[in-house]
């Protein structure tokens, strides 16, 4: 094995991983607050809102991911959305958003699930007794059941982050300069197949190893605050 | 105080509560017994609305409670209820479970509700674990703090549903004793329980549920000794 490319090619690298980590970063924030609305409405007791909820949920994890992006990417300017380019952070903006925009449908739909197990993780006495006392079912949500859900679904949420590092690599299939493209572009320019890709696979493993070390601190903390 | 009359509940095809009628007097103690699955806990939770009658009426210090206007969070601050499972909140200090209804409810100043809490612990004898976490006590003192958390509310009647079942039988005096004090003091109690020795001793009347309705009722030192129903007897013959 050859990685004697890296001296010329590192920057490909950073740049890639740098661009991931933006990625995930906003699909996690965007995921999260579209996975609030879907799990709100799933647990809420409008049927019609529920309906929505769960088949929404239901498509986006019964359709594969791939098929999700490239619905997305070209879908949105077959509709008549076109991202404007705006400056950000060195990026193709439309394109990244789009990547951006296709990882959140998807994970929000993860995040309502584990949002929702949170919840209804929560014994039911916990509610009853509130409710017991003269508290709405609003006023029980929030001092009772969404206090205690949150240490259930916070850990769970870290890990989704993780996952979407690692799935972001496939909106290297819609150009976006993330991890898995850089592997792209320095195999096509240094002709060797294998070697970029062993880069990019410690690359990705010490992000997610790094990330999931701190999750696990982070938990710890909190466990330990009770 | 409380008037129940056709009380009705059906889950589905199941019909738990079948034309229950009584009539809850202030100071009454009235105490619920009868066989598992004969509709007592749903009985009791009906009271509060935890479970909405599927007919009858609930008329509770003059409101009925089971009509579609009534805003049913008034009234259930002068119903405490307190549960076989206890349901502290585990995220709270007992401090916190206590205060948290008055509080947010009542509008109590954190000092007052902290004072009031704090009264109702010691009357207990748990006034050193106002700090403490539920999962730091035993199961007797849990269900001493919830009927506390109740109390902090000052209601009117307190609702109880088999209090002591799921203790060790040594914690089971501790929380009797509490709901005796209370019962001496003159509240308002629905309880159900297996505890005949309690029924006996501060039952002011006795409920036996068979079926989904009372199948006779009247005073402890009646039933007890004389049971009328054939049911009742059986029943009695096998818990005492
Ligand atoms: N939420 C519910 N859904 C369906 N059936 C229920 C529900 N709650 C109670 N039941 C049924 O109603 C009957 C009476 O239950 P319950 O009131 O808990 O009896 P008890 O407290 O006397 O043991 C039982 O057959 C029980 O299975
Ligand atoms: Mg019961």
């Amino acid at each position: 094995m050859n990685f004697s490319f890296l001296s010329e090619y590192y920057v490909y690298f950073i740049e890639g991983a740098k661009n991931t980590i933006l990625l995930a970063a906003f699909t996690v924030l965007l995921g999260v607050m579209l996975g609030i609305i879907l799990a709100l409405m799933k647990i809420s007791r409008n049927p019609i809102l529920k309906v929505i909820s769960t088949s929404y949920i239901e498509f986006i994890r019964g359709t594969p991911l791939l098929v999700q992006i490239y619905i997305v990417f070209f879908g949105l300017p077959y509709i008549g959305i076109h991202i404007p380019d705006v400056p950000f952070l060195g990026q193709d903006f439309p394109r990244f958003m789009a990547g951006v925009i296709a990882l959140s449908l998807n994970s929000g739909a993860y995040v309502a699930e584990i949002i929702r197990a949170g919840i209804q993780a929560i014994d039911k006495g916990q509610m009853e007794a509130a409710r017991s006392l003269g508290m709405s079912h609003y006023m029980a949500m929030r001092y009772i059941i969404l206090p205690q859900a949150i240490r259930n679904i916070l850990p769970a949420l870290g890990n989704e982050f993780v996952v979407i590092i690692k799935e972001s690599s496939i909106v290297s299939v819609i150009g976006i300069s993330e991890l898995m493209f850089s592997a792209d572009t320095v195999k096509g320019v240094t002709f060797q197949p294998f070697e970029p890709l062993i880069v990019v696979a410690v690359i990705y493993f010490v992000l997610t190893f790094t990330i999931s070390r701190l999750l696990g601190v982070a938990e710890r903390r909190m466990r330990a605050g009770d | 105080m409380i008037k129940v009359t056709g009380l009705d509940k059906k889950f589905g095809k199941l019909h738990v509560l079948n034309g229950i009628d009584i009539d809850i007097k202030k100071g009454e103690v009235v105490v619920v017994i009868g066989p598992s699955g004969s509709g007592k806990s749903t009985f009791l939770r009906c009271l509060n609305l935890l479970e909405h009658p599927t007919g009858g009426e609930i008329v509770f210090e003059g409101v009925s409670i089971t009509s579609k206007h009534n805003d049913i969070n008034k009234q259930r601050q002068k119903m405490g209820m307190v549960f076989q499972q206890f349901n502290l909140f585990p995220h709270m200090t007992v401090l916190q479970n206590i205060t948290l209804a008055p509080r947010k409810l009542k509008k109590v100043s954190e000092e007052e509700a902290n004072k009031i809490a704090l009264d109702l612990l010691e009357r207990v004898g748990l006034a050193d674990k106002a700090k403490s976490y539920p999962g730091q006590l035993s199961g007797g003192q849990k269900q001493r703090i919830a009927i506390v958390r109740a109390l902090a509310m000052s209601p009117d009647v307190m609702l109880f549903d088999e209090p002591t079942s799921a203790l060790d039988p040594e914690m089971v005096g501790e929380v009797l004793d509490v709901m005796k004090k209370l019962a001496a003091d003159g509240m308002t109690m629905v309880v159900v329980t297996h505890e005949m020795g309690f029924a006996r001793e501060v039952g002011t009347r006795v409920l036996f549920m068979d079926g989904g309705k009372i199948a006779e009722e009247g005073i402890p030192s009646e039933i007890f000794a004389n049971p009328k129903n054939p049911r009742t007897k059986e029943f009695l013959g096998k818990v005492l």
